[in-house]
Order: C-alpha cells, then structure tokens, then sequence
C-alpha cells in the first residue's frame, strides 16, 4: 500500500491531527503511541547520522544488528512515520521549520539545548506557528540547574528515590527490574496535558509551552511515601515482600525452573480459607496464626508453611485453586507468560504485524480499551527514513526535482 | 486548562490518580464518598501516625484539588442525585467491581441513555471482561501478572515487589489518558464512551524490551539485583553502587550517551588521582555494553567502586551537574525535599490545612504551562466537606439536605 493509502485509511479520534516529534528513546515513542494509535499523523524526525539509541540496542532479528532490526525499537514505534532529516545541515533546518507550520504540535525529549541550537526552540516556533503547542520532555525539566545533564531511566529511577521501597531489610536497595521504569510514567501525564492543551487552543485559539521533568513525575509514583517523610520524617524502609497491611503477604517457590507465584490474604478469613485450600484447616486455629498482629509476629514459619505446599504446585494451579476459593493470588509472569496470558489476549495488548525487515512481529498496542474509538495498529515500525518522501512530496509539496536534489546533498541522511 | 469540566470521582485508592490529574489540570472534580468516608480513608500511613480518616497520607496525596461530598448511590434518593449530578459532569469515574454500577442501574448503559456524551471511566484490578474479571487482587498480585515483579530482585532470590503499590498509578494515570482522549472525541462529535482500565494491562504496558526479547532471542529477561540484566552475556554488569553513606547507581553504558559519560567520569577521577592508565587509554567511543568481557569491566568497575566510595551523594550528585556525567545518587525522602533542581523549579508547595492551623508539603504540579497556574488550589477535601455548596449548586434545598442527612443518604 502506498503512504498515502495508508495515511488516507486510518481513522480515529485524532485524525486529521499532525505532529512533529523529536524523539529519542522510549519516552518520546510512548507518548506519541497514544495519538498514533488513535489516529493522528505523527512524522518522528531521525537521521542515520545519530540514530536513536533504540535503533542500535539488541535485540536483533536473528541477531544480526541493523538499523531497522532492533526489537527495543520495532516493539514500540507502530503507527508513527519516520522521516529522516539531517539537521546538521541548514536545508535540514528549513525543512523542519517548513513542517512547523503545517503541525499542530511540536513534541521534543532531547537534553535541552538541542532544539534551542537548531532555531527551533519555542520563542522561534511561535513565530512560525503562533498558536503552537509545544511539548517538552526531558529528564530534568527545561529549566533548573541539572537541564542540561544527560539523563536517562536507570538513572531517574534512583534519583526520583524508587529503590528505596524494593529490597530486602538491611540489604541494598535494587532497580526496579523493568529498566527505565521512569519512562512510561511521564508519557500519561505528559498525554492527558496534552490533550487539554489542545482543547484549550480550540477554545482560546492559544497554544502553549508544556514542559515536563520525568523526575518530577516519577515522584507522583512514590507519594505517600514522600509524605510519610513531610508528615512524620519517617525515611522509608525496605520490608522485602511483606505489608503491614497483609499476611500473608509474599512471593512463593513453585514447581518448575524460576516458577513463583504471589499469595496475599487481607483478612482472617483469607487466611482461613487459604488453610483449608492448602490441606491444613488446624491451621486457621493455630494461636500463633489467629489475628494479622499474630501472623506478622510469626511471619516467617507461616511463609515457610505456604512454601512447603506451593512448592509442589504450579504457580497456574496455586492461582487457578485459590482464586476460585477467593484468595488472591497470582502467577508470577515472565515476558512469555505475558504473551500467553489468557487476560491479556483479551485486553488486545500486543499487536502482531508484519515488518518489511523483520517479519512477522509483536508490537505493543495500547494500555486501556475505549468502547467506541479503540486503538487500532495501522502500520508496523517505520524502517528509518521510510515515509521521508511523503512528507517532503505529499504534505510539504516539494517538487521530484527538488527532492531529488536535497537528497543528493544528503539533507534525508 | 479544564475549568468548564466537571468529574464525579467514586475511586478509592485504586483510582484516586485519574481524578487527581484531571483536577490538577483544572477540572472541577468531586470526590463523591459513601455516608462516613471512603474506606481508603483507613489506609496507613497517617498524618501523625494516629488513624484518623482525615489523616490518611494516601488520601491526602492523590485528593488535592477535588471538592467532596457524600452521597449513598445505593439509596433511591441518593441515586436520583446522583443522576443529577451526572448531568452536568462530562465524566464519571469509578473503581468498583466489574458489573456493580450495573447492578444499581448506574452503569454506562444507564447512564449514557440519559446523556450521550457522558464519559464512564472505570478502573478495575484486570478488566471490565475475561477470565480474571472476577479475580481477587492486590498490589503484588497485579503487579506479579504484568510481568515487573518477575524481573524485580536478586537473581538467587525471589522476585521483589515494590512495597508502595504501583498498578493503581500506572492505571489511574492511563485512566486519565483515556478519559481525555474519550473527551476529544465527545467535543467533536457529541459522543460518549466507556473507558475500561485494566491495573494488570497498565502495569503490564511498559515492560522495556522484555517481551521482544523473548520473541526475537527465545531468552527470558531475569532479574539482576544490583546487576543490571540483559547486556553481555560475557559478564555482570554493576548496577547499584556503594557510596560514602548511601548509594549511587551508574551503568558502564556505551552509545554516545555512554561515551559522553565515561569520559567526563575519567577525567573527574583523574582529578583526583583515582583513574587508572587502563581508563585514561580506553576508547570510550566504540565501547560496546553487549559484548564486554570481565576482565575489561573488573578494570573499569574497581577504580569507580573506588571512586564512588569515597564520595557522599550529595558530592556526586553535585560533580556530576557541570560535568555532565549521567548518574543516580539513590535520594533519600530528605533529599528529593532539599533538592536543588526541585527548589529551583519550585517544585514544593506549602498547601494550607486551615482546620489543623498546619501547611504540609506537597508536589506543586506535574506540568508547567506558559498558559496556566496547574499548582494545589486546595487540600483534599474532610468528609462531606462540599456537601453544603455543591448541592445547593444543584438547587437542593437546606430543609431538605437536612432530611437527607436524616436519611443517612448524605
């Protein structure tokens, strides 16, 4: 299918809607997912002179390295057109300004200063475009004394103060295993700002500058610990798998290689009935079992006894009995059982699509339903510079001889 | 942004974030709460550290912004108000469980035949529909289906779990996704729709590069404690570092990014004396992560183990700004309140709590607009603290508010 057919085909709730995104990494995709999966025309500006990291991280398609090869990349860049655009080079430049004017938004992730070198920082693009709505977000905000050091996930997480709630007690403190777990955090609310930014120009006729820090936000995910500290100046402690809430509480050993399942009882007749599941009513009578103040005190003998039992088990079995008895329990997923996950199937989570280098491939579909405008994959990952000609021909109206000739002095580098 | 917007918010915890960004962005959004107070007002820790439902340091976080009011829906007279409420709200939001709106004759059948532009949010541990619809949950227990916790801990030990439940934020924040992109199409076209959020699809959303890995390289991605996992298979590579009273975490990575870092950490230990001949004379340029053997990383982890032991991470954090070397000093809750690029961007805000005579401290705002003030308006709302102004607003009388409360409908 030609671009344009496929442009022309897909529908959605932002149809009609273009952005021009200069994204690296993950942060910079996850968050134009949204609007490409529903239907907006988002032109991701890349060049083979500094492909994005994604590009060059394994895994690669029979591990062999290329540029349209990697499954980091491939995995979460569905829907959105790649044009390649060489910015070193000052018709670059004037190409990008050009498409500033025909967007409705301009989307960046890079450390600050980046844009600002190129003439596109928000002050230019307001002279190209008044109504402009541009949205920023870089790893530290695009103000304030660390903007412009280099940031990424691994790094975030800590300095946002995440570790300090994964571990166990006296040990140190560990990642949160999903690398860069910072970067699906400010992509939320960097997109339901958006989507009010432009509701808001739709009324006012005003764009704006948004600017997120992915710090900033990250913190949202830690916040009653946070005020725990304010409140109380309690500085938090890592209590491994237990909660003060519940117990049990933990990560059980099941039968087959690294097999685990969760168990979490709220109440006493939780409790009392995950003893009769497990063959031992005599438990629930056990004064050192009988009230959460009582289990806490003896939580570890009681998580001895729940492994003894859940290490003969499958952890689907240990879900499958104790769910249906209304324990909550579940089974600890590895990235296979999440594509087998019968729950998921049904959430239409992954799309299988087929990419012109790769072949058939998963990609990562959208993370709600919506009953009457769902998410659709339109397109898999863009090989790099794959729609460079239909933006240039087709929505800037650059002449063949023109084209032809930006291309020859290496501009869609 | 959203002034001209009205929510109705019926979430405990496992929704409260959908409201709370909706109503940061300006939204008039009103927490409605059974006759008494939410149920998650009862969930620790409190404000010092006394139950009190008015204290709950979980409420109090994600509430900000919202106005109050308690309402029984489940009563005739609560669920006559309730549809009139609706009325002038373009969303409602709820956590309950799968069919329970339903039940009560409120669902998004309901209510979508009264008004079709009306917008039903709902946020549930695994989804309106499927086989785990009616399963039980918990944080672990989501957070254990989508796949983080299988990759979270030590690689001789068992998965750990976050201790601060994390699916509810992953599927409040995607919940006010969905509400607002429902809204873009309400705005064009008129129409409503149901939002249905999945805790487990949230969480499961953002699994890095776990599940293509898998498919391209049949190989599962474990985890890797302080390691980090799914780099070379020639060696571990370090990823939490001891520091002088704390840690620090830093990845050997390479990329530009990676070279950029490695060099400017070399040069600032050749500082003071702690790099090596064998740092001084690496190519950081064409260092490659994925295929690094352990003699190489034992030369580079030594001196930098070294290096980072003998600084605080108030010193690190500091050396690293101007040097633009990318790495993680581990913040204390202390330190994120003291942080210089926080305070510069004033990231804090005092936030009155007139009827203790107290302020407390708390985020500002998760955007800066150049065309809106998104900072705390107002603190989270006491139980049925609205009630007065929003139902005179809705042209209810005092005589009769009073006979509700009799009722025990409000």
């Amino acid at each position: 299918m030609s671009v344009a057919k496929d442009i022309a085909r897909r529908e959605g709730v932002f149809k009609g809607l273009t952005i021009l995104a200069f994204c690296w990494a993950v942060v910079g995709p996850l968050t134009m997912k949204f609007f490409a999966d529903h239907g907006a025309t988002v032109i991701r500006v890349e060049t083979t002179k500094r492909p994005c990291t994604m590009r060059t991280s394994a895994p690669y398609k029979d591990n062999k390295p290329g540029l349209n090869r990697g499954g980091y990349f491939n995995y979460f860049n569905a829907n959105i057109l790649s044009l390649s655009l060489n910015m070193q080079k000052p018709e670059g430049v004037e190409i990008a300004k050009r498409l500033v004017k025909t967007c409705d938004v301009v989307m960046e992730n890079y450390t600050p200063g980046v844009v600002e070198k190129w003439g596109l920082g928000y002050e230019d693009l307001k002279k190209l475009r008044p109504d402009v709505i541009m949205l920023r977000q870089s790893g530290y905000g695009s103000s304030g004394p660390y903007a412009n050091l280099p940031a990424f996930g691994m790094v975030l997480v800590p300095i946002a103060g995440l570790p300090n709630f994964i571990g166990w007690p006296g040990k140190e403190p560990l990642p949160v295993g999903v690398s860069a777990y910072t970067d699906c955090i400010s992509p939320r609310f960097a997109t339901a700002s958006l989507i009010a930014a432009l509701d808001y120009r739709r009324r006012t006729g005003k764009g704006q500058l948004l600017d997120f820090s992915q710090f900033e936000t990250a913190i949202y995910f830690i916040l009653p610990g946070v005020l725990d500290y304010v409140a109380n100046g309690r500085e938090p402690e890592r209590i491994g798998n237990a909660s003060p809430d519940a117990c049990p509480h933990g990560v059980y050993p099941c039968r087959g290689d690294d097999r685990w399942c969760t168990i979490a009882a709220a109440t006493d007749e939780e409790w009392q009935t995950l003893c009769g599941e497990m063959g031992r009513p005599e438990l629930a009578g056990d004064a050192r079992f009988k009230t959460l103040a009582d289990r806490k005190k003896n939580e570890d003998a009681l998580n001895e006894i729940i492994a003894r039992w859940t290490k003969e088990r499958t952890p689907e079995a240990v879900m499958r009995q104790l769910q249906a008895a209304g324990v909550a329990a579940g089974i600890v997923a590895n990235a296979a059982d999440n594509l087998a996950d019968p729950q998921l199937a049904t959430r239409n989570l992954y799309w299988e699509m087929d990419h012109p280098e790769t072949g058939p491939f998963t990609h990562l579909g959208q993370s709600f339903k919506l009953s009457r405008t769902p998410a659709r994959p339109y397109s898999p990952s863009p090989l790099l510079g794959e729609h460079t000609e239909y933006v240039c021909t087709e929505l800037l109206g650059m002449s063949d001889e023109e084209f032809v000739e930006l291309m020859q002095a290496g501009v869609f580098e | 942004m959203l002034e001209h917007l009205r929510a109705l918010d019926l979430t405990d915890d496992q929704g409260f974030l959908a409201g709370k960004i909706l109503a940061d962005l300006g939204a008039d959004v009103i927490k409605i709460e059974p006759p008494g107070g939410d149920p998650s007002r009862a969930l620790g820790p409190f404000w010092g550290d006394k139950p009190d439902p008015e204290k709950s340091l979980w409420w109090l976080a994600y509430n900000s912004n919202k106005r109050g009011i308690t309402l029984d829906i489940e009563s005739p007279a609560g669920k006559e108000i309730f549809l009139e409420l609706a009325a002038t709200a373009a969303f409602v939001i709820e956590s309950f469980p799968p069919g329970y709106l339903d039940g009560l004759g409120l669902g998004y059948d309901a209510l979508s035949r009264r008004d079709k532009g009306i917008i039903l949010v709902s946020i549930t541990p695994y989804g309106q529909a499927g086989p785990y619809r009616d399963y039980k949950d918990s944080d672990i227990v989501v957070m254990g289906l989508s796949g983080t916790l299988y990759q979270t801990g030590e690689s001789d030990g068992p998965p750990v779990h976050i201790s601060l439940p994390q699916a509810c934020l992953h599927a409040g924040a995607d919940a006010a996704v969905g509400a607002m992109i429902a809204y873009y199409h309400r705005q064009a076209t008129g129409e409503g729709q149901h939002v249905d959020v999945s805790m487990q699809q949230s969480a499961a959303w953002f699994q890095a590069n776990a599940v293509p890995t898998w498919e391209l390289s049949h190989v599962i991605l474990k985890r890797a404690g302080a390691f980090r996992a799914g780099m070379s298979t020639g060696t571990a590579q370090r990823q939490v570092w001891p520091c002088r009273y704390g840690y620090v975490f830093f990845n050997v990575i390479g990329g530009r990014t990676g070279a950029k870092t490695l060099s400017a950490l070399t040069a600032w230990m050749d500082e003071e004396g702690l790099a090596t001949d064998f740092l001084l004379r690496m190519d950081w340029d064409n260092f490659d992560m994925f295929t690094v053997n352990k003699d190489v990383m034992d030369k580079i982890s030594g001196p930098v183990g070294e290096f980072f032991r003998r600084h605080t991470r108030k010193e690190l954090l500091k050396g690293a700004v101007p040097r633009g070397v990318s790495i993680g000093p581990l913040s204390s809750m202390a330190d994120l309140l003291g942080d210089e690029c926080l305070n510069a961007r004033d990231f804090w805000q005092e936030v009155d709590h007139p009827e203790l005579g107290k302020t407390l401290t708390y985020p500002r705002q998760f955007a800066r607009s150049s065309a809106a003030d998104l900072g705390i308006r107002f603190r989270a709302p006491l139980v049925g603290e609205h009630n007065g102004e929003v139902y005179k607003e809705l042209g209810i009388k005092a005589a009769e508010v009073k006979a509700l409360k009799q009722d025990g409908v409000i």
